[in-house]
């Protein structure tokens, strides 16, 4: 990521992008503490649990990235493979 | 009477004079036209403003509504910042063409029956082909194809639909119906077509990136939108669009995921985002059809400011992969802003529009105690986040340093990108504003402090969840299959393997037709052949001469044996 003589710019030096790291680390931990003292009201029962928001927007996130890698290996062609040369294989899927 | 004058036509004689004329009066003609339109929009009344007698039927080409004129007037905003956006580059017959789409677009806001609607339908299926086709390249002359042979398949499928409707109930009122028979599933399919529902989503990924910088600006505005007015004037708290509108939403995450394109990535959540409408209507209650027509009314400002920013980039550099792109930010910082704002406004980040409308569609569906239906789109909302809020700015302006320098957005683009921020923002901190022009009244409050705590947390898990998953997100030079496939692929090679059959078939019929015929052109001509001057062959049978007498004989003979036969 570090290109010595090139990327100067401060927002991708190492040490910038090791700060934001921690601000979004110490963000991240506010916000689930900000719930000892802001009631989140649950209209479904668990979404009012504590911390709910912040694993069930991880969790949902994951499991999409997990499921589109899933599905990547079925789905993915080659930019090429709608192009009009029909000679080539084309690749039926297993 | 024509009380009213149609604001569609309006824009429909804006379409004209761009093709007539030149320079800075086209300019003017670009910019006022949809000005003059917003006017018009604003000065139709509620009710029907205008009718004409057409066959035996009375069409009402406006009728005017809170609904209606919402839609018609983000509609005319768009085409100004659109216009504003894309005058200095565009030629003027993409220009034309994106007028009278839009024009088609207005038209459907303001229909008051179901023979005008259709025909503005049509309208925007023609012009809208023209706009993919000024992309202008090999890819997207296919695509303009493609795109015509679905959106006239669906026209075929909603005129079916409205033959039968009108003919069952002998109305042509646009008015709420049930799905309950063969017409009004034509007149649902037919309209969820153009909302890019599945099975079909994949034409809207197919064409739209394939259009110019310019050109998909207007496009991501009008057809998916217009077609969710049509289904909350027509099927409101459909249920089933409950489920089409959250396989929407998932489909739309997903394929945006595994995409490369930038500008299809903003394509597949134009899908994404348009199932969280679709989901609202099938919702159905005041709440939720107020929070389509807001989320519709947002998400045309957001999501052209997120294709302003793409086409930027397209525009300076010529690439549109992400695999290509990187660390733009350097020198395009306000085309990097545009695209932030437009990221943070379509993933709903508190204080952006799509906070403000996007919550008002959860809440519906937590009124109606829909659980699944409300967890599902507080995963989506994470989902948003995922592959339009971070994914698109990330992969473009920042990640690795492509070694790109172009120059940032032109005056023009700059100032129609700015406005559509002013509005995402604004409609994300005045949302009761925003909030007295919707169709229903609106008793919602999108700020209390524990929804804004639970949003954030949310998205910013989500954030998380993006910058640690980032090795499984390393951008791939693929494409993803589509339901497309079947007809692009399998249909034609079916087509190609039964027209090989056929042709191997013909061959053989051929052949075998060849062989009958020298079979009997050869015992003809054994029969049959004259005497050959050049040939001592003998003549064949029926070919050779007789003397006279020989047949005077057998003349006698059979004549005899006639008259022997005659007496017994």
């Amino acid at each position: 990521m570090s290109n010595p003589n090139t990327d100067d710019h401060w927002l991708v030096r190492p040490k910038t992008i090791r700060y934001l790291w921690y601000i979004l680390y110490g963000v991240l931990a506010l916000t689930v503490l900000a719930q000892i003292f802001i009631k989140v009201k649950g209209y479904v029962g668990v979404d009012g649990w504590f911390g709910f928001g912040a694993i069930f927007g991880f969790a949902s996130c994951l499991a999409m990235v997990l499921f589109a890698k899933l599905l990547g290996m079925f789905l993915k062609r080659d930019e090429e493979y709608y192009k009009e040369d029909e000679t080539t294989e084309g690749g039926d899927n297993a | 009477m024509l009380e009213h004058l149609p604001p569609a036509l309006i824009l429909l004689a804006g379409a004209i004079l761009i093709g007539i004329l030149r320079g800075h009066l086209r300019t003017a003609v670009v910019l006022l036209a949809p000005l003059a339109t917003l006017w018009a929009v604003w000065q139709v009344p509620d009710g029907v403003a205008a009718t004409i007698p057409f066959l035996d039927y009375v069409i009402e080409p406006v009728e005017g509504s809170p609904l209606r004129r919402l839609f018609a007037t983000i509609f005319a905003g768009m085409v100004f910042a659109g216009g504003l956006y894309a005058f200095r580059l565009a030629k003027w017959y993409e220009l034309a063409a994106a007028y009278a789409y839009a024009a088609g677009a207005i038209g459907v806001c303001f229909a008051g029956d179901l023979i005008t609607m259709f025909l503005y339908w049509e309208l925007m299926a023609l012009f809208s082909t023209i706009v993919v086709w000024c992309g202008n390249t090999p890819g997207a002359r296919a695509a303009g194809v493609r795109y015509a042979i679905m959106h006239l398949l669906g026209g075929i499928i909603l005129k079916v639909g409205i033959e039968g409707v009108v003919v069952h109930t002998g109305s042509i009122d646009l008015q709420p119906m049930q799905v309950t028979n063969f017409d009004t599933w034509m007149i649902l399919i037919g309209v969820l077509i153009n909302a890019a529902a599945p099975p079909v989503s994949a034409w809207l990924a197919d064409a739209y990136p394939e259009s110019s910088p310019t050109g998909s600006v207007f496009l991501s505005a009008f057809t998916t939108k217009t077609a969710v007015l049509a289904l909350i004037m027509l099927f409101p708290g459909e249920s089933i669009l409950i489920w089409i509108g959250l396989f929407m939403v998932m489909y739309g995450i997903i394929y945006a995921l595994l995409e490369n394109d930038a500008r299809r990535i903003l394509a597949y959540s134009i899908v994404n985002q348009v199932g969280f409408m679709v989901c609202a209507v099938g919702i159905g209650t005041e709440m939720a059809l107020n929070g389509a027509a807001a989320h519709a009314f947002a998400h045309i400002i957001y999501k052209a400011l997120l294709f302003m920013s793409a086409g930027v980039v397209i525009y300076r550099t010529g690439k549109h992969k992400c695999t290509e792109l990187g660390g733009l930010f350097r020198t395009m910082p306000l085309t990097a802003f545009c695209g932030i704002i437009g990221a943070l406004a379509i993933s709903g980040v508190p204080l952006t529009s799509g906070f403000t409308t996007k919550t008002m569609i959860s809440q519906a569906a937590a009124n109606q105690e829909l659980v699944a239906v409300y967890l599902l789109l507080a995963a989506a909302s994470a989902g948003v986040f995922l592959h339009a809020g971070i994914k698109f700015p990330w992969f473009v302006f920042y990640q690795k340093d492509s070694g790109l320098r172009p120059k940032d957005a032109p005056w023009n683009m700059g100032a129609a990108m700015m406005i559509l921020v002013v509005f995402c923002i604004g409609i994300g901190v005045f949302p009761n504003v925003f909030y007295q022009y919707l169709p229903y009244p609106v008793d919602y409050q999108p700020y209390t402090a524990g929804k804004v705590l639970f949003y954030l947390q949310l998205l910013l898990f989500s954030g998380l969840a993006f910058f640690l998953l980032l090795p499984l997100m390393r951008r791939t030079e693929t494409i993803s299959l589509d339901t497309d496939w079947i007809w692009r692929v399998l249909l034609f090679r079916m087509m190609k393997t039964i027209g090989s059959i056929l042709a191997a078939i013909g061959q053989s019929l051929n052949d075998w037709f060849k062989r009958v015929s020298a079979y009997v052109l050869a015992n003809a001509s054994h029969h049959l052949n004259a005497e050959d001057v050049n040939n001592d062959k003998e003549p064949g049978l029926l070919a050779r001469s007789r003397p006279i007498g020989r047949t005077a004989m057998w003349i006698a003979i059979l004549l005899t044996a006639y008259v022997i036969a005659y007496y017994f």
